[in-house]
């Protein structure tokens, strides 16, 4: 099987994400791989290792976004292609989706294409919906086991019901949830190899496209207000007392 | 040319073990601290990622990885809880780095490849109910009989002793003579030998998650084969163990250091007093800048070593400022860290109480600071030189570690 891991590179949690204008500012906290496309990466090697193939791990992004996926083949990821281009301007998700509808044709007979649920940055959770939709293939969300069998793919999906049963023919495209199984640490081997990988670098002329325009734009970006919360204690001689003090602060507040 | 930046290999490294702290031993070490036991999947799991084998070559069961990285994977592991590095001295610095720099291939191939491997753990015993620093006063013994050894006595303070599978264990093979230093010699002990009794020891002020305990030897055989170096080498051994060891402690002091500043920054951005988070107060604020440049400070004291060991050059005098520095600094962030979370800080509710505890030891194992001073004197002086060694320990050469 011909498996793709589409990843992104995100502020790290800790991140203290601040607005400034139209700029996000996430300080100086490192970049890593989209915490939910770890989970992307470990489904991928998951099918690679149950039917054999390859797990090549795709990425659009800056140069800087080469460790995001040096860390999907230091996880086990047989290569990686960054899709890099100065031309390429601030994209939304259906421009990300064209590009990577476009590589994953370029690379050529795939099967599977995973992404994780959402990213950690944007969070819209829609790009494997759209990349589907270019390609006209199916799409399986929120997959949390996956099952492929004569060139049919199925999977448990994780809703908010519970658990259900869908499949769909190859090539599909594959979202994934935290149930798939927590992602492997890199081997040093890995991590070795992944050092020394040549990255190939695919340009908007590589995949014969031009440079998507943005159909959403950001008109504003505002920092979350900062929650002022006061905390007073209570105190009194019974717990009849307090509950009175209680009552009179709820009703002064008119809460009630 | 000076290069202080790390490769994507490094960065990979620091990133995978502090994963592991993160995922794995973060929710357990408060209840393993309180309870006084070690966490019973912490050796398994470090075996089983390639860390207890990190910085040795693929042919001998090790990750190709080189000393730097191990003093990385020192920092992310102290910065989590003391005695997961308290693991890496002993099992990498002490036994397995010493058995790499002064083992025959034979035993390399018997004893490295399954410790680089994690398929054995080891120790280093050289400490004693009645010596610690004067390594030269040492009482255990090894009489000569037939074609090897018999051991007898007592090691004290000795972590993994209920825990590992062998030991490098240094005793007396003369009577005490007007050159001391070549009295002792060193042996690899398999610890589950007839004779061998051991224990922990509670009651420790911190690394409690850590096994530290007491050996006892009665009338063990060791073969010659087990001998480590030549007869009467022990002391140079057990020093050179040393160097190894330090560079972990100093590395791992670093990670304390930064945890310390880490939850003090959170802390003092929270906290209020006066109208005001008490970051904004100066007095914290000094607190946290020493912090920052105690990091950075001890940071580039270890990244020195690691780079003297990947070029293959001894690093007793750096190993020994890095050690000094860094163990120092990080008791006195652990302080000032209490110290920033006021009385929140002088409960284990709070990481820093267990910080402070666990920092305190470092300045006695390892060399204790006196010692350390007596050693930077001492090279000050010019009374102490490093003198070549009749093996030392190998240069990371990345086409051979990882071929």
């Amino acid at each position: 099987m011909k498996i793709i891991a589409c990843i992104k590179q995100v502020p790290d949690s800790e991140a203290k994400i601040t607005a400034s204008g139209e700029q996000v500012s996430w300080g100086e906290a490192p970049l890593v791989i989209n915490p939910f496309d770890e989970y992307a990466v470990e489904g991928a090697l998951q099918q690679k290792e149950a039917y054999g193939g390859t797990v090549t791990a795709l990425c659009i992004g800056p140069e800087s976004a080469r460790d995001a996926l040096k860390h999907a083949l230091a996880m086990g990821a047989d290569d990686a292609i960054l899709i890099s281009d100065p031309a390429l301007p601030a994209l939304d998700t259906l421009g990300a989706a064209h590009l990577l509808a476009s590589a994953i044709q370029k690379i050529g007979g795939v099967d599977l294409a995973i992404f994780g649920r959402q990213t950690l940055d944007d969070g819209s959770g829609v790009t494997a919906a759209q990349t589907a939709r270019i390609l006209k293939w199916p799409l399986l969300s929120l997959a949390g086991q996956i099952k492929v069998e004569n060139g049919v793919c199925e999977v448990s999906r994780v809703v908010e019901e519970g658990r259900q049963q869908v499949s769909a023919t190859l090539p599909a495209i594959l979202s994934v949830v935290q149930s798939i199984g927590e992602p492997r640490y890199p081997s040093f081997m890995g991590i070795r190899k992944a050092s020394k990988a040549e990255i190939p670098v695919w340009s908007l002329a590589d995949l014969g496209v031009t440079a998507p325009a943005a159909i959403v734009t950001r008109l504003r970006l505002v920092t979350p207000p900062t929650r002022d919360v006061k905390c007073e204690i209570i105190s009194g001689e019974t717990p009849e007392a307090i509950a009175g003090i209680l009552v009179e602060k709820i009703l002064a507040e008119k809460v009630l | 040319m000076i290069d202080l930046s790390l490769t994507p290999e490094h960065e990979l490294t620091r990133k995978t073990v502090r994963d592991f702290v993160q995922r794995e031993i973060a929710p357990v070490i408060k209840d393993h601290d309180r309870r006084q036991e070690p966490i019973p999947f912490v050796l398994d799991r470090l075996a089983a990622l390639g860390i207890l084998g990190l910085a040795f070559p693929v042919r001998y069961g090790g990750q190709g990885m080189d000393y730097l990285s191990l003093g990385l994977a020192c920092e992310e592991l102290e910065a989590m809880d003391t005695h997961l590095r308290v693991i890496l001295s002993v099992h990498t610095g002490l036994c397995a780095m010493s058995i790499f720099q002064w083992g025959t291939e034979d035993q390399k191939q018997r004893y490295l490849v399954p410790l680089a491997r994690g398929e054995k753990v080891g120790l280093g015993a050289f400490t004693e109910p009645g010596m610690g620093s004067d390594v030269a006063a040492m009482r255990t013994t090894a009489r000569r009989e037939g074609d090897g050894y018999v051991l007898t006595g007592e090691k004290m303070w000795i972590s993994l002793a209920s825990r590992a599978d062998l030991g490098l264990v240094t005793a007396r093979t003369s009577p005490p003579s007007n050159k001391p230093s070549k009295d002792l010699s060193t042996f690899i002990v398999d610890l589950r030998a007839r004779g061998v009794k051991r224990g922990d020891i509670h009651g420790k002020l911190g690394v409690r998650a850590g096994s530290t305990g007491w050996l006892s030897f009665t009338d063990v055989r060791v073969p010659l084969e087990d001998r480590l170096g030549d007869e009467g080498e022990g002391f140079k051994i057990t020093m050179s163990a040393f160097d190894h060891g330090r560079y972990t402690v100093a590395a791992g002091a670093a990670g304390l250091i930064r945890a310390c500043l880490h939850t003090s920054v959170h802390y003092a951005q929270a906290r209020e007093t006066f109208g005001g988070r008490i970051a904004e107060r100066q007095l914290i604020q000094q607190k946290l800048a020493q912090m920052t440049q105690d990091y950075e400070i001890a940071r580039l004291l270890y990244y020195q070593v690691g780079w003297l060991l990947n070029q293959g050059r001894r690093a007793t005098r750096e190993s020994s400022f890095a050690k000094k520095f860094a163990t120092e600094a990080s008791f006195n962030a652990a302080n000032e860290a209490l110290q920033i979370h006021g009385a929140y800080g002088y409960s284990d509710e709070y990481d820093v109480e267990r910080y402070l505890r666990n920092a305190r030891g470092a300045l006695i194992y390892e060399g204790s600071s006196e010692i350390q001073t007596l050693i930077q004197a001492g090279y000050a002086l010019g009374t102490r030189t490093d003198r070549p060694l009749r093996c030392e320990l190998p240069a990371f050469t990345e086409r051979e570690w990882q071929a």
